[in-house]
This record gives structure tokens, sequence and C-alpha cells, in this order.
């Protein structure tokens, strides 16, 4: 041991810092604790308290206005006789074609980045470029969609153009949840698989599929909740705030009985009502979209809820 | 029996079959990750093909210096810094209210709270971003305008103070959600260390888990940023519509989402100038998010360099 | 299981074990430790001295309840869940009990420092890092901190490696010197007693050699307990053995006495080898 000094002088040393007090200084830091912890607390119940004066605000006023006329009539001049109508079911049409676009690209892509993917520069930007894509504002999306279904692909200001917008939209959370319910699954499973003989392919069928089932189920159910709110982009696209008339019927009396004309109609979606109400002057139409703002949180919050509870039953039941 | 063998010779049909299906499913699934790539070039290339064409009426230092943006005039002024000063200043209130609660609250439940309370606060607490802007735009514009007319009676009916402070409490769990995985993933180990040398929880969390998660804190804030700098019906509902070059957060104002929307909603025939004037509105957002997330990084390669 | 001597009640001054006088630095007296009381009980009953400036090592198979032990002594399971103490260890010499529910866990860890198995410096500087325990009992003045962490680095023998880079991220050290890094870290604030738990169990033996050199240098200012796995080890730097087995002391006294003439039997099937 080079270097030590004499014990001598380190005795001195040794002493003075034992024998300072440090119980007033010990006080004082266990106040700064205490009090940190109740501002936690404080933080975290305002946040609560905001989220439910919003739910409050929102019904006391548009609970009243919620009435089986109210969804089964259209918009009108008229705020005592305006209905959402054409809003949920366009919403409800919007949200069937995102789910299209999304979920089959969103599961296929988070597979191949877990389960197959090299570790290349490719797969780096692929990576990234998802990391990023969710930080895109959403209005650029209805931009791009804009100019490239609308103008470009002549899709129209339909709800095709507004679902794969939506679709492209949240394509990323779709992407992230599946990777991270794939990823809890252990390497001993897939080895058993293999073990047995199984293809690559079997094995993400027969097993990994299956048991990251809830996990990327509720991925899905958060990104639609996630898009049945979406406004901006779609605004962008050109929905239209005044609609008096519902999508073509996805069945009809004539061969082949289905019919896909209601992908080309103009819609109108629940957000978009809102925002064109909220917008007015007149208080009568401010209960309007107090109403539909009501419809829409408790769709978003069951949407929520349904995906809380898969994910903790989920976990519940997965125990590896 | 005898099947069984022949199945496990390579050239049994059922086995070349399935070989070819195991390359053609990989090959599908590679396209739809790779589908993720073209989103963004979409994106970047729409952006600017539809924006290039309003340089040629309209110069470069004049969309910067100009201090008016009146594309929709007779009269058409096309300076993007009314835009961009709405921008910063609701997104700079935005993350004076998320970054600090959001801060506060990840801490909190990171080191203070036991594990089953906190899986139960969690979703409660990323309900406030499960909640659509639209709605919150409707709070902002008749509950918090509202409350903060009480405090401060010279403000008008639309503010981006309200509509700022709105977004703040919207973007905290996004700051707070990361933040608190970053906090969380700091080794315990850690946190004996310090314990063991006589700090108080409060230290630990302070000196300790923060500078340790400081990587995943700076992308959970520019995440935020993000967030605040790209959210559009908030502003677009509670701030008004006006194109406004001011730093006064008490009066009304455009963010560059509201101008895009407030445009969108008349009527909008391909290749006019405020067809294409959305464009480089946006082109522009884009491009600050951008500047954005790159200074992110760079903070965080600076920390990862240090260690 | 009880130890082969008696000890005093409350003692504060000489201690005769016959061939030598010691003094008691802490007393374990009946300790028994569950997480929650439902729980199974991992320490049963244990009492143990602790002599000022003398080495005690705890030795036994995985399992035993040695860490436990050694993490009772600063309160490191307060951390976590709803534990229950039931006994004393008492520290000297006011004989203040440090698992009674009055005391500070705070309070203790300012007295007792704590090494850990995995040399685990914080994410800072090496001057930082050394600094940390100075700084979180709010000492500022500069002068001072410099003095001391330079003693407590060539305390720990380190002071010669890092002295050209005390700015240097504390990362950047080998195994070996981050672990000395976490000695120095603890004997910055002058521990009472000083736990090490397994310190050298993730290191090479040229590192683990100078750890032991080390601990022979620091007993001459400070009581040591260290847990380890490694019998030679204990050996070579203890003055005192406790040998541990499911929970319950079996048999504690002079280190040499315990590895050349164990009384019990599972002791000396450990200490050959039969089984841990």
């Amino acid at each position: 041991m080079e270097d030590i000094m004499s014990n001598a002088q380190t005795k001195i040393m040794r002493e003075t810092v034992r024998e300072m007090d440090l119980t007033a200084n010990l006080k004082w830091r266990r106040t700064k604790d205490f009090l940190f912890a109740v501002t936690g607390l404080m933080t975290l119940l305002f946040a609560i308290c905001v989220l439910l004066a919003l739910f409050i605000d929102l019904a006391m006023t548009g609970v009243p206005r919620i009435s089986a006329e109210f969804f089964m009539n259209f918009p009108s001049r008229f705020p005592e006789k305006a209905g959402i109508l054409s809003a949920w079911v366009g919403s409800l049409a919007v949200m069937i074609t995102t789910a299209f676009v999304a979920i089959p690209v969103g599961v296929a892509a988070g597979i191949y980045l877990e389960e197959y993917a090299p570790k290349n520069i490719f797969t780096k930007i692929i990576e990234l470029n998802i990391i990023n894509l969710a930080g895109v504002p959403s209005i650029t999306f209805g931009l791009m969609a804009l100019g490239l279904f609308v103008y470009k692909l002549k899709f129209g200001q339909s709800i095709l153009t507004a679902g794969m917008t939506l679709g492209l939209l949240v394509l990323p959370i779709v992407i992230v949840t599946t990777r991270e319910a794939i990823r809890t699954i252990p390497n001993s499973i897939r080895e058993a698989s293999y073990g047995l003989g199984a293809s690559h392919w079997q094995t993400i069928q027969h097993h990994v599929l299956p048991y990251s089932s809830g996990g990327i189920l509720t991925g899905v159910i958060i990104s639609l909740s996630r898009a049945i709110g979406e406004t901006a982009p779609l605004i962008t696209v050109g929905a239209l705030t005044f609609i008096a008339f519902l999508p073509t019927a996805p069945v009809s009396d004539v061969f082949p009985f289905v019919s896909f004309q209601w992908l080309h109609d103009a819609f109108t979606v629940m957000p978009i009502q809102m925002f064109n109400w909220v917008s007015r002057p007149q208080t009568e139409f401010h209960v309007n979209a107090a109403a539909t703002g009501t419809v829409l949180l408790i769709m978003t919050l069951l949407m929520n809820g349904i995906a809380i509870f898969i994910r903790y039953r989920f976990r519940r039941r997965m125990k590896w | 029996m005898s099947e069984l063998k022949a199945f496990t010779s390579a050239n049994h049909p059922t086995r070349r079959w399935r070989r070819i299906k195991d390359r053609l499913i990989e090959t599908v699934l590679f396209l739809a990750a790779a589908s993720s790539v073209l989103v963004t070039i979409g994106i970047v290339y729409i952006l600017v093909s539809e924006s290039l064409p309003f340089f040629s009426h309209v110069s470069l230092v004049e969309f910067l210096t100009e201090r008016e943006w009146t594309p929709m005039f007779s009269d058409a002024k096309f300076g993007i810094r009314p835009l961009i000063a709405g921008t910063f200043m609701a997104t700079f209130i935005a993350v004076c209210v998320a970054i600090p609660l959001g801060t506060i609250v990840s801490a909190y439940l990171s080191e203070y709270v036991r594990p089953s309370m906190r899986e139960a606060l969690k979703p409660i607490l990323e309900l406030l971003a499960a909640v659509p802007s639209v709605v919150y735009g409707y709070f902002a514009l008749l509950f918090v305008t509202p409350l903060l007319q009480k405090l401060m009676p010279e403000l008008g009916g639309f503010s981006v103070l309200s509509a700022g402070i709105v977004m703040g409490i919207m973007i905290i769990p996004y700051v707070s959600s990361l933040s608190e995985d970053a906090m969380r993933s700091v080794p315990t180990h850690l946190r004996e260390a310090s314990a063991a040398l006589g700090s108080t929880k409060f230290q630990t969390t302070l000196r300790v888990v923060i500078p340790s998660a400081f990587s995943g804190i700076t992308s959970a804030y520019v995440l935020g940023i993000s967030r605040a700098l790209g959210e559009t019906m908030v502003v677009a509902i509670a701030a008004g519509m006006q194109p406004n070059l001011t730093l006064d957060p008490t009066e009304p104002a455009a963010t560059i989402t509201a101008f895009i929307v407030q445009v969108s909603l008349g009527d909008l025939p391909h290749g006019s100038i405020g067809y294409q004037s959305i464009y480089v509105a946006g082109l522009t957002l884009l491009f600050i998010t951008l500047v954005f997330n790159i200074v992110g990084m760079w903070i965080r390669s600076r920390v990862q360099e240090k260690e | 299981m009880s130890p082969q001597f008696e000890i005093p009640a409350t003692s504060t001054t000489k201690f005769n074990l016959g061939h030598q006088t010691e003094f008691l630095r802490s007393q374990v007296k009946s300790l028994s430790f569950s997480y929650n009381p439902k729980d199974k009980v991992i320490l049963k009953n244990v009492s143990l001295p602790i002599f000022d400036k003398k080495v005690t090592a705890l030795i036994g198979p995985s399992g035993c309840g040695k860490t436990t032990l050694l993490r009772c002594f600063n309160r490191m399971h307060d951390l976590y869940n709803e534990v229950s103490y039931d006994g004393e260890i008492l520290l000297y010499p006011e004989s203040k009990n440090i698992l009674s529910r009055d005391v500070d866990p705070m309070e203790v860890r300012m007295r007792i420092g704590m090494v850990f198995q995995k040399p685990n410096p914080f994410p800072k500087t090496i001057y930082e890092n050394v600094a940390y325990g100075l700084r979180v009992r709010g000492i500022k003045k500069k002068s001072y901190m410099d003095e001391k962490i330079e003693l407590s680095l060539q305390h720990a023998g380190l002071w010669s490696e890092v002295k050209d880079r005390l700015h240097a991220q504390a990362t950047s050290l080998s195994g070996g010197q981050q672990q000395r890094l976490c000695i120095a870290r603890a004997l910055v604030t002058d521990p009472e007693i000083l736990l090490l738990d397994e310190p050298t169990s993730a290191l090479d033996p040229i590192s683990t050699s100078h750890i032991e050199e080390l601990i022979v240098e620091l007993k001459k200012d400070v009581t040591i307990l260290i847990v380890t796995h490694n019998l030679h080890q204990a050996a070579r730097c203890s003055d005192y053995t406790a040998f541990m087995y499911l929970g319950d002391l079996i048999e504690y006294g002079p280190s040499n006495q315990i590895f050349t003439n164990p009384s019990d039997k599972r002791t000396e099937n450990y200490i050959t080898g039969r089984f841990g």
C-alpha cells in the first residue's frame, strides 16, 4: 500500500467528520424528503383532478342532451334538432378501414422486426424510422394524404382516404406494441418448438403469435382509440363538417350483395362534428358539442379500459 | 411410419413447400416493415414537392422576414414569423406545465410509490393522453379560459395561455411515462449504494436516479415537445386562428397547425396559393420538429460519450 | 444453537476472550428476521458480538442468511417491503438498538458504511463518487472535501492510480479499481463499522488479493464485517468467524479456531467442502 499517510494525521481527520453535528442537517433532509413526497402526491392528484374536472364538466353539459334522436338525426342549423347520425356512422366506417390498414401491416412489421430482422443497416433504419414517425405531427400525415391519396391517387375526400391516413398514423403504435408483446416470450419456448422440428414460421404461427395475442390486441385497441379521436389530419384531407346523408350501405339486394361503394363516399366523424359545434358562437351548439364529446370520451375510456383489462388478464395468465 | 421417414428427407414435397412458404412469408413481413419507411419518404416527398411552387411566388427572404401572414387576403403577405411565434409560445407554455409536473410525477411513481399502487395509478395517468384533443379544446375554451378570466379579468375569449396550459396537461403522460421507465431502469444497486451512504430517498432520486436516467428523460422531454409542437385541435379551438406576431400569451394567436386547419376548412383548389401555403407551413413544422429531435439526440450522445 | 460463550448484556469496555482483550463495537442479540410475518423466517434467533477494529467474517452456504444479517446492520431491508425484525443490534458506545422503530435508518446508515457484491460506482466522476457521502450530509467546504477525498482514496489504496484523473468517469476504471473506489466512497464518511458483502466475488484473483490486503490494512481504523463465499479469504483476513446455516448461527469464535478445530459437525463439513 503506497502513499498511506501517517496514522496520526488520519486520526485527526476522522474525528472531525464523525463529531460533526449532523442531526440538524438530517432533520432538514428528512423534511425535504417528506415535502417531495407530498409534492409528488399532490401533482398526481392534480392531474387526476383535471381529468375528473374535464369529464364532469363535459358530462354535466352534455349528458342531458343525449337521447335516441341525438344518435338518429343528421346535423342541422337548428341546434335542438341536430344529431350525430352521420358522424358516428362515419367514425365507425373510418375505424373499420383504419383497422384493415394498420393491423395487418403493423403486426407483420412487428413480427419481422422481432423474429426475422438481421442486425444490419436496413433494420436499423426501419427501427429509427418507426421511433421518429411516432414523433411526427399528426397534421403532416393529413397533408401527405391530401397530396398523395386525394390528388395523386385520386381516392377523393373519402372514407378510404381517411382510413388509410389514420391507419398510417397509428402504424407505429401497433408495431411497437406488437414488438413488446413478442419480446416477452422467452426464447426457451421458441427453442422447444424448433427442437421438435418446426420451421420458423410454424414456430411463430403456433407459439409466438398465440402467446403474444393479448399484448398485440391491447396495442390494436389503444391505436384505434387514438384514431377515433384524431381530428386534424381528417380536416386536412377534407372531411366535410356538414353531412346530411349516410355512406352507401355495404350490403345490397343485387348481385354480389356486398358493395364497397361506401369507401368512396364523403364522410364526417364525431370529433370533426364536435369541433364544428364548439367553434360556433351559440351556446346551444356548445351543448351539442359537449354531448358529442361525452360520447367520444366514453368510447375512448371504454376502449382504454378494455385494453387495460386484457393486459391485466394476460399478465396473470402468462407466467413464464 | 414409412411416411414419417420419408418426410425427414430434404426433398420431400411437403418439406420443400414448407421452405418456400417460409421464404415467402419472410418477404411479405419484410415488405410490411419496410412500408413504414415508405410512409416517411411519402411525407417528405409530398411536403417538399407541393410546397416548391410556393417559392416561385414568394421569395425565401420575404417568407422569413415579413411580419404578417395573410395568404388568403387579396393583399397576401407571406411571412411565417407570426405562425412560428404562435407555435413556440404555445409550446413553451405547454412545456412549462408538462416538464415540471411530468418529472415530479415520474420520480414520485418510480421512487416513492409501492409497485402495486403504481400499476393502478399509471393507467389512470395515461388516460390524460388518451382523451381526444378536440375534447381538450372544448375544455380549454369553455372551462379553463373562464376560470383564468376570474383570475385575470382582462383575458379575452381566445388566448394562447389557456390553450398552452391545457396542452401541457395533455402531454404530462408523454413526459412522465418515458421518464418513469428510464428512472425505474436505473439499477437497484445504485440506489442501495446511495442509501448506504446515508442519503434520503429524495437525495437518491435527485443525485443518483435522475442523473443516471438522463438519457431516457431527455427522450421523454423531446417527445413531449414534439407533441406540443404538432398539437392542433386545442390551439385551433382555444387560441383563435388569427396569425399574430406577439409574445404576449394572453393574446389570441395562430400556430402553424391552427393555420393549416383554418385553411383546410375552406374550399381549397389544388395548386392554389392557399393550397401551397399549407404545405409550406407543414414543411416548416416538420423541420422544427426535426431540429428538436436532432438536438435531443445530440444531447443524449454527449451524455453517453461522457459515460 | 448458541455460541460457545455468554455475551454480557451491555458492554462498552473490556472483553476477555482468554487469549486477548477485545472491545465490543456492536452486538446482535437474539435477532430473528422475516420479510413479512407470513413468510418463512430467514434469521432465527442469532446472537453475535462484533469486536472493535477487528474483522468478523460471516460464512455459510447460499441462502443461510449471512447477507440478510449483514444488510440488517444498515437497515437495507427497510428500503423495500414491510419487514419484521425481532431482537436487537446494539451499537456501542451508547448501546443504541439500531433496529428500533424510533431509530432513523438514515442515521444508522450515516454511521455504518456498506460495500456491495458487485462494484456499483455511480455514473459520475471518480471525485464525485467519493464526494457523494459528504455532499448528502450537506458538507460543502471545498478544501475540506478535497482533503477528505484524498485521504479516503489513499486509505482504499487507489490514490496513486487515480490522482491524475479524478474527474474521469468512474465507470472507466477496471472492476478491481471500481470496488476500491466503492470502499473509498464508504470510508470518506468515517463509518464506525464497514460492511462488506462478498466484495471480491465479481473480481479477478489479482484484484481480489488487492482488496484482501486492503481489508487487513483497514482494520487498524475501522471495524469490519464481511460476508464471503471464499473460505480461504475468511481464513486469511478475518479475526473472528461466524458460520451460519439455514438462518441459524451454528458456531462463532476466533477464526483460527473455527478453521482448524471446529466444534460443530456441520461447520466441519462445510469448511472441509462436503457441502455448500
